[in-house]
């Protein structure tokens, strides 16, 4: 009884330590010490664990847990920050795989026949768990370029995927009344698998930060249902905490490209905005401008507002970007970040890459807090953003992505963009910020172009 | 009144975690969101106090082959989740006042796997 009691305190000193470790996230000086602690009740939740009296051999354990370290070691320490997304959307699949395979093998252990309350919390548990197994795969997969990353559609996908979708709801609900159908569940199972991969295949890049957050939901309420399927709060309490996250994230960041959330929750964000709607830019012209040029510009600004976007990531510049602004910096201007939410393909992602980069986080700024500012802004320097910089969103109704809030870059007084060509940006639609008359286009590699501008200023 | 059912007192436990998470998680500024990711996906590696007991408790073979794998799978989620979220969380410094960034030597290990598609 006591070793009970031991193992419950861990769990609860675990719960409070996880709070805590979160709450710590929202003070960047604080957030590594409240993550170390965290860390710690993850410790003690363990070895309150192995107390457990139920176990009674412990080499799969051991084996287990050295193999899971020997994984997971590189990927905590040699995964660059570059590669962050992907290595979010491979944790979730992981998660998700734990989750299932418990509630499989719990209904294993049941003879196939769980009481009605624990038939709901297994069928939640392996239905969200393997959903987010190929879901995460798939997205995974997208980020990393084996997959591909151009929306994969076709006629009527949304009303096959609403059909699988009833049919495995509805084998769930069948099963609550009837679990001794063994078949029945695997098809669950795999049926879930199936719809993972066909609800990421419609999604393209530049909506994978909603993709990884609502996967991060989802592979937390696999883990709050795996709690109530063996009876465990702590999992319950984490997996919620989880869930929270995940919803508020991909609400977050479905706000940021305007898209209803109702559209988020059923994963019909997929649909491609009708290309080539919006204003007509074919009469218009651009502005190239050289190297020589905008180093000038910036060399002479007072305040330079750089507005990273994927391309940033692409070209991997992150570094030579703080050593532009360094320079900058050092000739008396001041130079400040504007990150858009939804700039990258996770939640944050230009901030981790500046951060890596050295750039002090004082320096980043939210879409709300940068906006009124680039009035006031001698040069902004955008490095392969596109859609969250276009003006459109702004002023022209008939534009698929008018709502949408974005920088407001066009207010600057100059406007270099650095872009590899004139192709449209990731939603199809043309951008007006090139048109500009204050707007100059530096085509190129951006980690070329940037080296070319630090070359150029440190000559004059 | 009689005792609550267990699985209601798990609903209350899961409705007032979700309410601590949304309080909390809120106030997380969007600069640290990718490494709230990160730390939710390790905390989430909690998993691990159910696989465990799946994989130790010897209730047949199926029962602790998949226990084995769950195991390594929440292993690899805590491991690699709180060691990447601290290696994140290291980097986000406040810069000087007035003057340029630290001269602090910028992490060379950044150059890697460029991420899918071209530049949008």
């Amino acid at each position: 009884m006591i070793r009970e009691y031991i193992t419950w305190a861990t769990y609860l000193a675990a719960s409070v330590l996880f709070i805590l470790g979160l709450r710590s996230l929202t003070k960047p000086d604080k957030a590594q010490r409240g993550m170390q602690q965290a860390a710690l009740g993850m410790l003690l939740a363990i070895i309150g664990t192995l107390l457990v009296r139920e176990i009674v051999d412990y080499r799969w354990i051991l084996g287990g847990l050295a193999l899971g370290t020997l994984i997971g070691y590189p990927l905590g320490m040699f995964v660059p920050m570059t590669a962050m997304p992907q290595r979010i959307a491979v944790s979730h699949m992981f998660g998700a795989l734990a989750a299932t395979l418990v509630g499989v093998a719990e209904y294993h252990i049941q003879g196939g026949r769980p009481p009605a309350a624990m038939m709901g919390a297994l069928g939640f548990e392996v239905l969200f768990g393997a959903l987010t197994i190929t879901g995460s795969f798939m997205a995974f997969g997208k980020l990393q370029g084996f997959v591909t990353g151009t929306p994969v559609t076709y006629r009527g996908q949304n009303a096959i995927n609403l059909v699988l979708f009833a049919a495995t709801f509805g084998i769930f609900v069948f099963l609550i009344f009837q679990p001794y159908h063994p078949y029945l569940f695997l098809a669950m199972v795999a049926l879930s698998l199936l719809l993972g991969v066909l609800m990421v295949l419609p999604i393209g890049g530049a909506d994978m930060p909603v993709v990884v957050s609502l996967l991060n939901s989802y592979a937390g309420l696999a883990s709050a249902a795996t709690g109530f399927a063996i009876g465990n709060s702590v999992l319950i309490i984490c997996g919620a905490l989880d869930g929270a996250s995940g919803f508020l994230l991909s609400v977050l960041m479905s706000k940021a490209m305007n898209r209803s959330f109702a559209n988020v929750l059923f994963g019909a964000f997929g649909t491609p905005p009708a290309a080539g709607s919006g204003k007509d830019v074919s009469g218009l012209t651009v502005r190239t401008i050289n190297a020589e040029d905008a180093a000038v510009q910036i060399a002479y600004a007072r305040l330079v507002i750089v507005v990273p976007g994927y391309g940033m990531a692409v070209a991997q510049c992150q570094h030579v970007v703080r050593e532009l602004a360094a320079l900058v910096e050092k000739r008396g201007g001041e130079v400040k970040y504007a990150i858009h939410p939804v700039a990258g393909r996770m939640p944050g992602h230009m901030n981790v890459l500046l951060a890596e980069a050295n750039v002090p986080y004082d320096r980043l700024y939210d879409l709300d807090e940068i906006n009124d500012e680039f009035e006031r802004a001698d040069v902004a320097l955008v490095i392969g953003a596109n859609d969250v910089v276009n003006p459109a969103a702004r002023n022209d109704p008939s534009s698929p992505i008018f709502g949408m809030p974005i920088l407001n870059v066009d207010k600057a007084h100059q406007v270099i963009v650095l872009k590899r060509s004139m192709a449209a940006g990731y939603s199809g639609v043309e951008n007006e910020l090139f048109y500009e008359p204050n707007t100059s286009m530096l085509f190129g590699d951006a980690k070329e172009s940037i080296q070319n501008l630090v070359t150029q200023i440190k000559t004059l | 009144m009689t005792q609550m059912p267990q699985t209601l007192l798990f609903l209350f436990v899961f409705v007032l975690a979700a309410f601590v998470g949304f309080e909390v998680i809120t106030k997380v500024p969007p600069l640290l969101h990718t490494p709230l990711m990160s730390a939710t996906n390790a905390i989430s590696g909690i998993s691990l106090v159910g696989s465990l007991v799946l994989a130790g408790a010897n209730r047949g073979t199926l029962a602790t082959i998949l226990g084995f794998i769950a195991v390594t799978a929440a292993t690899i989620n805590v491991v690699g989740g709180f060691l990447i979220t601290d290696r994140m969380l290291k980097m986000f410094h406040r810069g000087r006042p007035g003057g340029a960034a630290d001269g602090k030597k910028p992490d060379a290990k950044g150059q890697a796997k460029p991420g899918a598609g071209g530049a949008a």
